[in-house]
């Protein structure tokens, strides 16, 4: 959409496929992230001591756990694939921004909105796989039949605003350091940088927390737990 | 430049910027409203601070929800204008 837009930064052409920055860069992005797993599970280790790098992994991993059953009162390790790869991604691909020639690919608003298509269909999988098709499509018709056509246009509407938030933020982020650069270089771009990183983490953390409490909502199923029965 | 697309230009411009002026206003202190209540909740029971934050997250992400409305409708009128684009295509 703009100069530094990474969909404008064409790398590679032939025929009709184009390989633009935003593509290489998600490549880059998905290299990494596998590169860093690879080299982490290649010796793991249960007792102390344990390497540094898989200490780490450990607590994010098992921070991104926590979080997930928290929000949905249910076994974590089915949610964790979707939504943490999502932080990971989204958060890896923010912090790589202060690596000078690198342009986040979740600046480019088709990213994003590739991410929030990915959440709108998890949503339904995860909804229709725990409750059957009746009784989820059913939930569009809560409390009564004339709000199907606000809970369909809520969904959308939220969808779109996944997209958009994420994009904007790091865009802004990207575009003001670009813009400084020309205008007071060396000390202003570096506190902009600084700014960013922590939006760009901030943002992360919530479009995945966003997408855990879509599919929390829509997963809820009043169950009476045996426990409830009994006490 | 004929003054159709000369008008078509200004308005387009002054539209986008007065958009995302006036429409970020309010969801701004809506959001700093309702982060002065978490903190103040926060205070009062830190040990739910995570449960609290986790929530003041997901509220946020509602309320910014027309902020980031202006926003798109800010970018469409200075990207992808279709008046723009069907008048520089000699409409």
């Amino acid at each position: 959409m703009v100069d530094i837009s990474p969909d404008s930064v064409i790398f590679l052409k032939w025929g009709s496929i184009t390989l633009n920055a935003t593509i290489v860069y998600t490549w880059f992005v998905m290299g990494f992230l596998v590169f860093i797993a690879w080299l982490v599970t290649r010796r793991l280790s249960i007792e102390p001591p344990i390497s540094r790098t898989q200490n780490l992994i450990e607590t994010i991993v098992d921070y991104m756990r926590s979080q997930i059953r928290d929000i949905t009162d249910d076994d974590p390790d089915i949610y964790l694939p979707f939504s943490g790869t999502l932080f990971l991604f989204i958060a890896v691909s923010n912090l790589l921004s202060i690596v000078p020639g690198f342009y986040p690919p979740t600046g480019s608003l088709y990213t994003t909105a590739g991410l929030a298509i990915c959440v709108f269909f998890a949503v339904h999988i995860y909804g229709i796989s725990k409750m059957g098709y009746i009784s989820y499509f059913r939930r569009y018709m809560q409390p009564t039949v004339f709000m199907l056509p606000f809970n369909i246009i809520g969904e959308l509407s939220r969808t779109l605003a996944l997209a958009v938030r994420l994009f904007g933020n790091i865009m802004s982020g990207t575009m003001i350091v670009a813009m400084l650069l020309s205008i007071t270089p060396f000390f202003v771009p570096v506190v902009m940088q600084v700014l960013g990183i922590l939006i760009g983490l901030i943002q992360a953390y919530i479009f995945a927390i966003l997408a855990t409490v879509y599919i929390a909502s829509a997963t809820r199923v009043h169950q009476i737990k045996p426990q409830e029965l009994i006490g | 430049m004929d003054s159709s697309m000369e008008m078509i230009a200004a308005v387009s411009i002054f539209t986008a910027g007065l958009t995302i002026a006036i429409g970020s206003i309010g969801p701004a202190i809506g959001e700093s409203w309702a982060l002065a209540r978490a903190l103040g909740a926060i205070a009062q029971q830190p040990d739910e601070a995570n449960t609290i934050t986790r929530t003041l997250f997901v509220g946020l992400a509602m309320v910014e929800s027309t902020a980031i409305y202006c926003f798109v409708i800010s970018i469409i009128l200075i990207f992808a204008n279709p008046f723009w684009n069907y008048a520089v295509a000699g409409g």
